[in-house]
């Protein structure tokens, strides 16, 4: 490789990630300004912070968006697991094709689109049952529904990696095809499982649209929240929420790669151990 | 078939049904229905499809809408393409972090990182201060893309900035994905054969990326038709997008039916992309298998 190929190579990726870095910076730095301008420097502050901690709207918003984001992840990753078993197990089943169709359309549907859809159901069944209210409930339904998609798609993926010959090994064993499930198959897609869990956990947090298409008084999340300040105008209490926001994830993201790398290197120890032995 | 395998493929599929299949059933129901004022919802009518097809100003949004999403597609391919390159020709001991940097703006609030650019771009901020430096702000007044100097915000400009920002990753990854597992192989044989870097870059590896450009171009540019959120907080009032209509019909003006008609017709405009985009992840799928 040429220098002036390296040069070229390494400027683009530096400029695309500063594109992508930028606004982030912006944000974090912004959320310790004094001055609530947001292109005037006022000197540091953390009184953003401060503020944040008392505005009960903010915490109610965060505190509903927790709960809905951990049901979905956790019923998107049941869903994902059953919906990825029967398209990498089962070539021929009547309908499969539709459902390959219904699983991947969520990934790309314009969220409006869904938005829209769901509610009409939602409004159809309410005037023919006298329920369900809008709210925590039906936000959950909009979220699983996308978060199933994901999840799916992590899950298909890792399933079609495994070695059929493991679960057969089982079988030829003795085990029935539940503990064939929860002793081999399971542990192997483990992380996998994980990793969906968290994708659709970060989705559901950030969802604006469908929460707002399927959101009732008294259930407003905190992306609700944000995206009508944000809509106003400049505000810093949006970016102390955004310092908060990255700070965790960043951690999260960090220490969770970092467990994993070194997980993949004990199991590649054992695994040459147990070869050797 | 046994009961384990009816409960595997039951249970999906028939959520899927539910609340995938369904909700569109009654969203094309309730597009050909009539509204009274209490909002009961009766009978049969063409009459908002025909409206549609009539108005002006929808058929200027949904092209509007289209040309929009084309373009920032185009970009996103045209940032994308090297990086993805580059990125899968880096070391390989460097490629898991610079996937992971890649990955990780994606978990963070895409909400706040869009409404970060409203301050970038606002006058004094930090990307309008470059931009105006290196006079950016003429040359994007002399395509007619904002309307004075220095004023980025809420114009076509920051719309396909914004959508291009929020969509970037989801061109890479498919791209990255692919360019990484071509065999290196075939570009020595194609060297050995006489052609130049460039020559065998384009009969080499540019076709064979051909499956992970459709896979990205097509999550870019579905979601980016009916995108509401970027042009909401970026586009200004002066933008038309489709998605901002709908969600007005909707909420402003109650009128279901008609938001129904909106929906429709987007479906319809995106459902060609959308097989095309569900064939080739199955191909990918069929093939990986």
């Amino acid at each position: 490789m040429s220098s002036g190929h390296t040069w070229l190579s390494r400027g683009w990726l530096a400029a695309v990630f500063a594109f992508l870095y930028l606004p982030i910076v912006a944000l974090v730095t912004y959320s310790f300004n004094d001055s609530p301008l947001p292109t005037v420097w006022g000197g540091a502050t953390l009184k953003w912070f401060f503020e944040l901690a008392h505005d009960r709207e903010i915490l109610e918003g965060l505190w509903l968006s927790l709960r809905i984001a951990f049901m979905s992840a956790t019923a998107a990753v049941v869903l994902g697991t059953l919906a990825a078993l029967a398209l990498v197990r089962y070539k021929r089943f009547l309908g499969r094709t539709l459902m390959v169709g219904m699983v991947n359309a969520p990934l790309v549907m314009p969220q409006v689109i869904v938005g829209v859809a769901l509610l009409l159901m939602l409004v159809s069944i309410q005037r023919w049952l006298g329920f369900p209210e809008r709210g925590m409930g039906t936000i959950w339904v909009g979220h699983l529904l996308v978060g199933m998609a994901y999840a799916t798609v992590v899950i298909q993926a890792r399933l079609q990696g495994l070695n059929p010959q493991l679960e057969e090994a089982a079988q030829d064993l003795g085990a029935r095809p539940w503990q064939v499930f929860y002793l081999v198959t399971l542990p192997m897609i483990s992380q996998a499982l994980l990793s969906a869990w968290l994708l659709t956990f970060t989705l559901s947090l950030d969802d604006v649209v469908l929460a707002a298409f399927l959101s009732g008084p008294g259930s407003t999340t905190l992306p609700l929240v944000i995206f009508s300040r944000a809509k106003l105008g400049v505000d810093p209490s949006v970016n102390a929420v955004a310092t908060v926001v990255i700070a965790v994830v960043s951690l999260a993201v960090i220490g969770g790669s970092y467990a994993l790398a070194r997980a993949e290197r004990r199991r590649a120890r054992e695994v040459a151990q147990a070869a050797r032995s | 078939m046994r009961w384990l395998d009816r409960t595997i493929i039951g249970i999906p599929f028939v959520w899927l049904l539910l609340f995938f299949m369904l909700p569109f059933l009654i969203v094309l129901r309730i597009s050909v229905s009539d509204m009274d004022m209490a909002g009961q919802l009766s009978g049969f009518k063409l009459s908002n499809y025909t409206f549609l097809a009539q108005d002006a100003l929808y058929v200027k949004t949904y092209l509007a809408s289209l040309k929009y999403a084309a373009i920032t597609t185009g970009v996103c391919l045209l940032l994308a393409y090297p990086f993805a390159y580059f990125m899968a020709r880096a070391d390989k001991s460097a490629q898991p972090a610079l996937l992971l940097m890649v990955m990780l703006p994606f978990w963070t609030s895409f909400l706040l990182r869009v409404y970060a650019w409203k301050g970038l771009l606002a006058d004094g901020g930090w990307v309008a201060v470059v931009l105006n430096a290196l006079k950016v702000d003429q040359l994007l007044m002399a395509f007619g893309v904002i309307p004075g100097p220095g004023q980025y915000l809420n114009t076509a400009f920051s719309l396909v900035l914004g959508m291009v920002y929020t969509y970037l990753p989801f061109m890479i990854l498919p791209l990255y994905a692919n360019l990484s597992k071509q065999d290196g192989r075939l570009l020595e044989a194609a060297h050995d054969l006489g052609a130049s870097p460039w020559v065998a870059f384009w009969k080499v590896t540019v076709p064979l990326s051909r499956p992970g450009i459709l896979a990205g171009a097509m999550l870019v540019f579905i979601p980016c038709v009916g995108e509401y959120v970027v042009p909401e907080l970026l586009g200004g009032p002066q933008t038309l997008m489709i998605g901002r209509v709908l969600w007005d019909e909707f909420f402003a003006n109650n009128d279901w039916p008609m938001a129904s008609s909106v929906a429709v017709v987007m479906v319809l405009l995106i459902l060609v992309p959308l097989a095309l985009f569900s064939k080739a992840k199955a191909n990918s799928q069929e093939a990986r298998a």
